[in-house]
């Protein structure tokens, strides 16, 4: 075991599936041996692997991805970086019209085999261009996986499995997160999608949370603990596919949920796990559905602005507390 | 100059292409083709006089007016006219019809019906071939609507700067749906771009086999031995509107009379005959050879079924498992 940060997580699935598969290359802007990255996650990589196959790019994101697009369908495995997420939107076609639905389209002809790393997320007053949470729109189109790590030992496993697997991989990072320290193991190994992980067990109420979320989740739940609230913390890891069993179980067990997202509250990510668990557990709970979310607008610049539209820690205790006060008393 | 018998496949491959659209017609008449359809007749030069350059595998990204992409290719002409029909034994198994047909065993890397979309996408399979370090070329083929695309500029850029063995075919018909050129663009040429990328631009007669043909051999040469890509403009014009019964009525009538007379089948033809390549007897024989494997394949077509309601569920993903857990 060992302790690193979520970057050099990051760093070393890309490193070790680039020495494992000669098909692996990465590409985006700025990626190679003068920045590493916008957020160095790829330091050092174009020094080990040379400008071939660690490709800086010109500002060309739609076509940085039908590049990988093309690639993949050719017998590649492009690993490819958009540097901020909100500016996926330039890329959407070729995300949502052409990675997405190429297998489908062409009748399982083919495999799509490449990933797309892209930061979401506020808190470094960056303003509206560069700090949107946008999970939502890719878990709205089918063909891609939607991958959102919190920990150095999911984000490693999980990017791993996205490199081998045969999909386009929507692969979530966190701009807080990159720093966030944990340990992994010395030795390969990978995280599937689909597989939830509770990062805190608990018996009162089940808090769903991803990427920087989960670790305001835990904090709230620490302090909960205090007064006496048992807070069951899930992390999903994979928004695409859900783990909805291990949801759905917990939920039954605590009675209670409580929906944590950094994306704005309409038709988000809060609202789709809440719909499942209305749908299958609905008889299991004890106090409504909680979302704690974003409200529906831009993300601001000042800080106090910015700092009132993310969901806090203490915005998590609130809305837990609620779901005990009046008829709901356990 | 291509050979005999590679002249003579060219011809039949126009034929064959001609027919098959014509029966695609006739066949949307009967209210036999789900949708809409993008028909190809009147461009067939360009498809077989670059597709004749190219190996098997080779590549080629095609559009939503893309069938004689595809045959060109060497794609089948029964399962490109299932998947029209939307049958469950078409290329796709019904999922993409006429405006998403591939063929990945011939290097028919499929068409999207999202104009200029393919321009990246080709100039990936470029990159590909250049990690790889095969010899394989990638052919992109585009219309005159697609390079006032964010791609174009995107996609052509790339592959210039990282001297990508691709060549873009800018099938020029004068038309995206019914907007002219003239309307949307300032230049003549669509080729003249190629300078902003540093790489060669090259205007064609797109109605002239063996002018694309040539056109086309150069720039593939150039590519295939690392030279990088070129932007090659076939002036063409369809025979028909844009799409099902658009009457096309935004053309006007010299200008339709006066490419009808540019025919690309009808040249060669004439000019097959005046080089005495081929006879009188070998013309009949070739179209009667289009027309019965158009007709063989349309009969394959109407008599295969259509897939079963829930495979629309299948193949979103590799594993059908991890699909909804």
């Amino acid at each position: 075991m060992k302790e690193v940060t979520i970057r050099d997580a990051l760093r070393e699935a890309l490193r070790e599936e680039m020495q494992r598969d000669e098909s692996v290359f990465l590409l985006g802007e700025d990626i190679g041996r003068y920045w590493g990255g916008a957020f160095g996650v790829t330091k050092g990589l174009a020094e080990e692997f040379g400008d071939e196959r660690v490709r800086d790019a010109p500002i060309s994101e739609n076509a940085i991805i039908g590049v990988a697009v093309g690639a993949a369908i050719t017998g590649m495995r492009p690993v490819a970086e958009i540097m901020f997420g909100d500016l996926t939107a330039l890329a959407v076609d070729q995300i949502c019209n052409q990675a997405a639905k190429i297998r489908y389209m062409f009748g399982g002809q083919v495999s799509v085999p490449c990933v797309i790393r892209t930061p979401f997320g506020a808190g470094v007053n960056i303003a509206s261009h560069h700090s949107q949470s946008l999970e939502a729109w890719f878990m709205h189109t089918p063909g891609l996986y939607v991958t959102v790590p919190s920990t150095p030992y999911d984000a490693k496993g999980l990017l791993k499995t996205a490199i081998r697997g045969s999909d386009p991989v929507f692969f979530v990072e966190h701009k807080l997160l990159y720093p966030i320290k944990g340990t992994i193991p010395d030795e390969d190994y990978t995280v599937p999608f689909g597989v939830a992980d509770v990062k805190r067990e608990g018996k009162d109420v089940t808090i769903v949370a991803s990427l920087y979320m989960v670790h305001k989740a835990l904090a709230a739940a620490e302090q909960l603990n205090k007064e006496g609230v048992s807070v069951e913390v899930i992390d999903p890891r994979t928004l695409v596919p859900l783990d909805k069993t291990t949801i759905v179980k917990s939920v039954r067990k605590t009675g209670r949920l409580v929906v944590v997202s950094e994306d704005c509250k309409t038709a988000g990510v809060s609202a789709e796990i809440a719909a499942i668990v209305a749908e299958e557990a609905l008889d299991y709970l004890d106090a409504p559905i909680k979302r704690v979310a974003e409200p529906d607008t831009p993300i601001p610049f000042s800080p106090s602005m910015e700092q009132f539209v993310i969901p806090s820690e203490n915005s998590i205790v609130q809305a837990v507390r609620a779901l005990f006060q009046g008829r709901n008393q356990p | 100059m291509p050979d005999n018998s590679k002249l003579l496949d060219m011809y039949r491959q126009m034929l064959t292409i001609r027919f098959f659209e014509e029966t695609v017609f006739e066949l949307y008449g009967q209210n036999l083709v789900p949708g809409t359809i993008h028909l190809y007749a009147g461009e067939e030069a360009a498809a077989v006089g670059v597709c004749a350059n190219l190996r098997k595998d080779d590549y080629v990204t095609s559009t939503h007016r893309g069938h004689g992409h595809c045959i060109a290719k060497g794609a089948r002409l029964d399962k490109t006219m299932a998947e029209i029909l939307g049958r469950k034994t078409g290329y796709c198994k019904g999922k993409g019809g006429s405006m998403h047909i591939a063929d990945f065993s011939v290097g028919m890397l499929g068409a999207t019906a999202v104009v200029g979309a393919g321009i990246p996408i080709a100039t990936g399979a470029g990159l590909s071939i250049k990690l790889r370090g095969t010899d394989q070329i990638a052919i992109c083929f585009f219309g005159d609507g697609a390079s006032n695309q964010g791609t174009f500029h995107e996609g052509i850029n790339l592959a210039a700067i990282w001297h990508l063995p691709v060549v873009f075919v800018c099938e020029n018909n004068l038309y995206a749906m019914g907007t002219r050129q003239t309307r949307v663009m300032l230049i003549d040429n669509i080729a003249d771009r190629a300078a902003g990328y540093g790489i060669p631009g090259v205007v064609v007669d797109g109605n002239d086999v063996l002018a694309v043909y040539e056109a086309a051999r150069v720039a593939v040469e150039r590519a295939r031995q690392g030279g990088g890509p070129t932007l090659m403009e076939c002036k063409t014009y369809r025979l028909r509107g844009h799409s099902r019964f658009d009457p096309a009525a935004y053309r006007p009538k010299d200008e339709v009379n006066e490419w009808l007379r540019k025919d690309a089948i009808a040249r060669f033809q004439a000019k097959l005959l005046e080089m005495g390549i081929i006879t009188e007897a070998e013309v009949q024989r070739t179209v009667e050879k289009a027309r019965n494997d158009v007709e063989e394949a349309t009969k394959f077509a109407l008599e295969s079924p259509f897939p079963e309601p829930a495979e629309a569920l299948e193949d979103v993903y590799a594993a059908k498992e991890s699909t909804s857990k």
